[in-house]
């Protein structure tokens, strides 16, 4: 990997696991005979984002539910916050996930909840003082312009709504990592950058790592050449002027396996055939 | 269509087995543990004791006015017609009040839980909920048992009182008995032994409703069809269960005690 200046100055680690907040080593995963993953390998280093691309059916999804431990690999290690997922036994994953934040691709809000309670269920399950949950989830509904609908139920909202309600579900108890499973998926263009400026804004404000899987390429290559400007609140395209790192790489899957996995730099110039026929 | 050897098939339901006995075993571990999730218990128990009330009334009113009908003819031929007090306690307290119960209370719960529990797990929100760092079987299982449990025990021994005031009804209305008789043969003639059956029972029904119901909400596979299956499954499964436990407590307290053979 290439060496980058880390942002965990506080964090005390294991030296060799400092830079890495999620790594996967060798991970297959077979469903009978599809060979879905056939040794997967990489590292997201803290503070980056990585955008997973892939056509449909590459098995993007299953990397990030094999990241939280909801299903155990056929063999390879994938260690999260240095904390090794693939062999944990259930009971001792709770803790570990809940420093982790997932939105579902089909958002997975709890259907017999309204937003409030969704967007607060962290908070509630770690009893948190009840005006403190309140301010929370204000802010963190805020963050995804929703703050008008926290009596509504999922079934009554859009599905460009029930993603970012998902979003605010993840992000309200600032996670170190999140998972973000295609959360432009079938939205609108307009819905859609205002779901990337979210995603941007938590990278370069709170400084999360994350792996984004998504199908839209333009997505991707917006996070890699945006940053989010916290006076003006709102996103910018970054300039000569304004030489932000936007900390942004991608990793593109063929086949059960990594074909690409670098900056947007080195994508702009690979010879790859099909990685080229991919992004155009 | 594609054949399955029967080899798999015993395999598929060993793991079943394997399964369900883990989740129970995990059900149970969770009570003593933190954390608990005493509102999701209540509002379960609001749902299972005080939803299954009228129907829990209702058989146990008619299997007991039955009962004492369907004795009486018997019993007069024998002269005896003023035994129909101590034969409808002691068939209520000892099998009927818990067995119609459970029944019951599977056909409205197991099937409820199933379906609930198996909506969830194919529209994710199971794995969302793992993913927030709860344990679905705490949160989701074991308030389901314990509520279970409590309120099945409590509705027996209702069904078991409304049953006795059923087969008073007949009694005086239509056997000609007078209430002194019909109340003194049902209350002489219960012995621990009955007692203690009427009361084990519908703990151990409780228990198998809950987790049935939950095992296999949990297990739902195949989207909606999927969750159809699940439900009509865990009914006929904890009905099944219900019936096959059923005797083989009857046999084990009645050693117990010492009595039968
Ligand atoms: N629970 C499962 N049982 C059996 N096969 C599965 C299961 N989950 C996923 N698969 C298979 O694994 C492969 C990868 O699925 P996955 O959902 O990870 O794809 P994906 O890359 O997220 O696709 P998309 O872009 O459409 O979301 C698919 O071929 C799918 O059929
Ligand atoms: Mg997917």
């Amino acid at each position: 990997m290439p060496s980058q200046q880390s942002r965990s100055g506080t964090l005390v680690m294991e030296p060799e696991q400092q830079d890495f907040t999620v790594t996967y080593d060798d991970v297959r995963l077979a469903f009978e005979e599809n060979q879905v993953l056939q040794g997967i390998s990489f590292q997201l280093r803290r503070g980056e984002t990585k955008v997973l691309l892939g056509v449909a059916g590459s098995g993007k999804s299953t990397i990030l539910k094999l990241g939280l431990g909801l299903m155990k690999p056929d063999s390879g290690r994938i260690t999260v916050l240095g904390q090794e997922v693939s062999s944990m036994p259930e009971e001792d994953l709770f803790a570990l996930r809940r420093r982790v934040g997932m939105v579902f691709q089909e958002s997975a809000l709890f259907d017999s909840f309204n937003v409030e309670e969704n967007v607060s269920y962290r908070l509630r399950e770690e009893h948190v003082a009840e005006d403190e949950i309140n301010r929370r989830v204000i802010e963190a509904l805020r963050f995804v312009e929703l703050e008008h609908t926290l009596k509504k139920f999922p079934s009554e909202l859009s599905g460009g709504m029930r993603r970012r309600v998902a979003i605010a579900r993840a992000i309200i108890t600032e996670p170190e990592v999140i998972l973000y499973d295609s959360p432009t998926g079938g939205l609108d263009p307009i819905t859609s950058t205002r779901i990337i400026e979210l995603v941007v804004k938590q990278r370069d404000v709170y400084k999360t790592s994350a792996l984004l899987v998504t199908h839209r390429l333009q997505d991707a290559f917006t996070m890699a050449s945006s940053y989010f400007d916290t006076k003006a609140n709102e996103m910018r395209p970054v300039t000569a002027e304004t030489p932000v790192d936007t900390n942004t790489s991608f990793l593109i899957m063929r086949d059960g396996k990594v074909i690409f996995d670098g900056s947007a730099g080195e994508l702009a110039c690979t010879d790859n055939e099909y990685i080229r026929e991919y992004i155009s | 269509m594609q054949l399955i050897s029967p080899v798999e098939i015993v395999k598929g339901n060993v793991l079943a087995v394997q399964d369900y006995a883990q989740l129970s075993g995990r059900a149970l571990k969770n009570i003593f543990k933190q954390p608990r999730y005493v509102a999701d218990t209540l509002q379960q128990a609001d749902l299972i004791g005080v939803g299954s009330l009228p129907i829990v009334v209702l058989t146990g009113f008619f299997t007991g006015a039955v009962l004492a009908l369907q004795s009486s003819a018997t019993l007069i031929k024998f002269g005896s017609l003023s035994l129909t007090g101590q034969l409808v306690s002691l068939s209520m307290v000892r099998e009927l009040g818990p067995v119609l119960t459970s029944l019951m209370v599977a056909g409205r719960n197991a099937s409820g839980m199933a379906s609930e529990l198996g909506s969830m797990k194919v529209t994710e929100q199971i794995d969302a909920m793992r993913a927030l760092g709860t344990d679905p079987t705490k949160k989701l299982v074991t308030p389901r048992v314990v509520s279970s449990v409590v309120m099945l025990f409590f509705l027996t021994i209702i069904s078991d009182l409304v049953g006795l005031t059923g087969g008073w009804v007949v009694s005086l209305l239509l056997l000609g008995l007078n209430s002194y008789q019909f109340w003194n043969q049902a209350y002489q003639n219960l012995v621990a032994e009955d007692v203690t059956m009427g009361l084990v029972k519908p703990v151990i029904f409780g228990f198998i409703i809950s987790t049935v119901g939950c095992y296999y909400g949990l297990s739902t596979k195949g989207g909606t069809q999927g969750v159809g299956r699940s439900t009509t499954q865990a009914v006929v499964a904890a009905s099944v269960l219900i019936l096959v436990v059923d005797f083989f407590i009857t046999r084990i307290i009645m050693s117990w005690f010492g009595s039968g053979i």
